[in-house]
């Protein structure tokens, strides 16, 4: 999945990736929600510079990328952490507790939520439903799903990804 | 390459050797499927309990004993039970397997793969504890369900398009294309009463008949699987695990009224179905079941997957199209209706998943089969996900006309811990909650909106004794908040003020003028909304107010939250009956709040306690206390 930039070399390649994503979706119908999606999916998130590009790209008045991306909640324009901790806020997971495993995540990560730890490590967001309400209360890192989640459990699912060493 | 029906057929016959004994080899078992097939649940619920594990482990297993052209292995789409995932199922015998855990498949192979003696200690266990072989066959969970929308959900592997095929797979698109004109797609639509799954439960043959009857030449067929209702999980179940059926459907669709194109718009939340759904649609095109001249018959159509961005209002039929056309996904004035100008101003349908799914029986049984089950105004199935407070969480489709207590307690096992069923919410954020009292009353359509609920999309959320009606309210008011798209003001400031009240009375600041001033608001923005997320967003506290005004009542008057889940206004008390001073809360709390001594007993000093629940969740002898217990 997406990552933050690492330097110069990839940053170069990103362009060149964005560039082929516009050629391809350009002259297609509606072709600007989908190059947001891959957009994104390239830099990890919508920077102000990459909206510009696109804008140009598809031929869009930078105005109506920068609204429709400021209107759905899936699009960023703020860097994410390395894993993004989604704590599911359906009603399932809600009766069943979700509210307290958010608030013991902030204090964890000493962040609050859509913030992101110093070190970019960890991002903190309450998302909607991800459909798991069978395992509720479900925490989402990155692509792994935490179902039966309790407070308690917040340290140790955290220290799994503590642990990881930085380069793999 | 599949060009003619008979080729169609010739495959569907050859599948239905090879999937034999999946139908307990009624007609007769051949050696073409092995001796033994065996089916893990590979969707979210069971694969975030270890089901990959557990596949992985029977993979090796299998080739470890040199057994791959005895035995396949098969992961499927969810099989409903998630509350005891993973899931799998052995067959010959229909045995399942609950909870399974990688450590669990070597005794399994032992025992009954290799020396045919079933594992009971895994069977599921029923409601009078019983343990069960054939669960699918006998188990209470399974016993009261009729599976039409999710019939090859759990039983196929969705990434085969040939396993779709030999369970009947196109062939209501083969029967449409040569034996029936658009006009008799619709007739039979019609005839078969079948209403939209995705909320409003307009009848899907007139809605049929309106985009066939415009004098357009492009015409799109769109496919709503957007599933923003919190809690509801069916949409995805039915993509992850049947794809086929909906682009089978969708293609039904396209002849019917004339298009030759088809989206459907997945929510970017559901990365596991967009990719079934992506895989399946390359499938088909590879297979000539879609794309141009399908069949022989001159027929073209193709399908598109479109992604969501996280805004729950794109659920709403016109910002939907307005989301696929690249913009803000912010719903426009109906008329024009969409069948008149929808998609890129071109007449346009659009249905749900399940109802999408439904269709391709109802081609194939006659609209009569359909009439005969559900109830006299809302005929067919529904699905159910049923969440919350309950033992066995999961997907349950039933008759039209079954009734909450059927599903609740019979099915899915009642409450946990012995307490009191409450109240269930159905229509999410846009419905409300039918209480105890309306336990046994035959849930379709119309019997929902009398108890000032709705359908909804099939969410079925079970509260119980500690769930609170106002912080509830105030939930899914918050959720409204949020995703208020702003364009109009009954939605975007109304529901914002409801919200302030709400807050206010969970905290114990509410008056009793705030109860009549929330109701009126609620009335008055129902009749001004644009759209529909506007017009239900006060469903949810008009039904709590309807049924649990004693609740708001004490909150307002007595400044208690009889449930014991409003922060500010709750108190943690110890019981002196109960407690016996071991010291053990006065340790625990990070704030200091408790006073006293082992001689003298401990007291909480309400000033200073910031309701962390430490004390409670450290007391062995459950003597702090949270919520005023009747007669307490
Ligand atoms: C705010 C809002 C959200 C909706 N969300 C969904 C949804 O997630 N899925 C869905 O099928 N219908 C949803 N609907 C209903 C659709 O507008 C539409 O009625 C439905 O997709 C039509 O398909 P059907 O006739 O097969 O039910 C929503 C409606 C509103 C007002």
């Amino acid at each position: 999945m997406a990552n933050v930039c690492n330097g110069c070399a990839d940053a170069l390649a990103m362009e060149k990736a964005l560039d082929e994503v516009i050629a391809r979706y350009k002259g297609t119908k509606g072709p600007l929600i989908p190059v947001l999606h891959e957009a994104q999916a390239i830099y990890g998130y919508l920077p102000f510079e990459v909206q510009l590009k696109i804008a140009e790209g598809l031929d869009l008045p930078l105005a109506d990328v920068y609204g429709v991306v400021s209107f759905y909640t899936g699009f960023t324009t703020k860097p994410k952490g390395k894993y993004r901790v989604s704590v599911c806020m359906g009603t399932a997971c809600y009766v069943k507790g979700a509210e307290a495993i958010l608030d013991k995540f902030t204090t964890s990560l000493g962040i609050n939520v859509g913030d992101c730890t110093e070190d970019g490590k960890f991002s903190l967001d309450a998302c909607r439903c991800v459909g798991a309400c069978g395992l509720a209360p479900v925490v989402m890192i990155n692509d792994d799903v935490y179902g039966n989640m309790t407070p308690d459990k917040v340290e140790d699912v955290l220290k799994k990804y503590e642990d990881v060493q930085e380069g793999i | 390459m599949i060009k003619t029906v008979e080729q169609l057929n010739a495959l569907r016959e050859k599948m239905q050797q090879e999937m034999a004994l999946r139908r307990g080899c009624a007609d007769g078992c051949t050696e073409m499927g092995g001796r033994m097939q065996i089916l893990v649940c590979g969707v979210a619920g069971c694969q975030s309990s270890g089901s990959m594990g557990v596949y992985n482990e029977l993979k090796r297993c299998i080739i470890e004993n040199k057994l791959e052209d005895e035995i396949r292995l098969i992961s499927t789409g969810c099989m409903g039970l998630c509350a005891l995932g993973p899931l799998m199922v052995v067959y010959p015998g229909r045995v399942m397997y609950t909870k399974v855990q990688p450590e669990d498949v070597a005794e399994i192979f032992q025992s009954h793969v290799l020396e045919g003696k079933p594992v009971e200690r895994l069977f599921a266990e029923d409601n009078d504890g019983s343990k069960i072989a054939d669960a699918l066959g006998h188990h209470s969970f399974y016993t009261k369900q009729l599976k039409i929308a999710l019939k090859n959900c759990g039983t196929i592997d969705p990434y085969s398009i040939d396993e779709y095929i030999g369970v009947d797979g196109y062939q209501a698109l083969a029967k449409v294309l040569k034996e029936m004109d658009p006009e008799d797609v619709i007739d039979t639509m019609k005839d078969s009463n079948l209403r939209g799954r995705g909320g409003a439960g307009f009848p899907t043959g007139m809605k049929w008949a309106f985009a066939a009857s415009q004098p357009k030449k492009q015409k799109y067929v769109c496919c709503n699987a957007d599933e923003g209702d919190p809690g509801a999980f069916m949409d995805r179940s039915v993509l992850e695990g049947d794809p086929h059926s909906v682009i089978e459907a969708m293609a039904i669709a396209g002849y019917a009224i004339g298009s030759n194109q088809g989206y459907v718009y997945v929510r970017a939340e559901y990365p596991v179905a967009v990719k079934t759904l992506t895989a399946a649609i390359e499938k088909a095109r590879e297979y000539g079941l879609l794309g141009e001249n399908i069949l022989g018959t001159g027929f073209s159509f193709d399908l598109e997957v479109r992604l969501g961005a996280g805004a729950f209002v794109c659920g709403e039929e016109t910002a939907l199209m307005t989301s696929i056309e690249g913009h803000r996904g912010e719903p426009k004035p109906r008329p024009p209706f969409p069948a008149v100008k929808g998609l890129f101003d071109e007449p346009t349908i659009l249905n749900n998943v399940e109802t999408y799914a439904t269709i391709p029986r109802i081609i194939l049984n006659g609209a009569d089969w359909f009439n005969s089950i559900g109830t006299e105004k809302s005929k067919g199935t529904k699905v159910f996900a049923v969440g919350g407070k309950i033992a066995r969480t999961g997907l349950v489709e039933v008759p039209m006309g079954t009734t909450l207590r059927e599903i609740v307690y019979d099915m899915c096992g009642g409450i946990p811990g012995g307490k009191d069923f409450k109240a269930a919410q159905t229509g999410g954020p846009s419905g409300g909650c039918i209480p105890a009292e309306a336990l046994d009353t035959p849930i379709d359509y119309d019997n929902l909106i009398a108890l000032g609920s709705m359908m909804g999309s099939g969410g079925l959320i079970v509260m119980d004794e500690d769930t609170c009606m106002v912080d509830l309210a105030r939930f899914f008011l918050d959720f409204t908040v949020d995703e208020s798209c702003g364009k109009c003001s009954p939605c975007r400031i109304g529901t914002k003020r409801m919200y302030e009240i709400l807050t206010r009375i969970t905290e114990g600041k509410g008056e009793m003028y705030d109860i009549e001033k929330l109701e009126i608001l609620a009335r008055n923005i129902k009749n001004s909304a644009l759209c529909g997320l506007g017009q239900t967003a006060p469903n949810p506290i008009l039904s709590a107010l309807r049924y649990f005004k004693d609740e708001y009542i004490a909150h307002v008057v007595d400044k208690k939250c009889p449930a014991g889940v409003c922060k500010s206004i709750m108190k943690y008390k110890i019981d002196p009956d109960l407690c016996r001073r071991c010291s053990i809360c006065k340790k625990h709390c990070p704030v200091e709040a408790i006073t006293g001594d082992k001689k003298n007993g401990f007291v909480i000093n309400q000033d200073v306690c910031i309701k962390c629940g430490q004390c409670q969740a450290k007391c062995p002898f459950n003597a702090i206390l949270h919520r005023d217990r009747k007669g307490v």
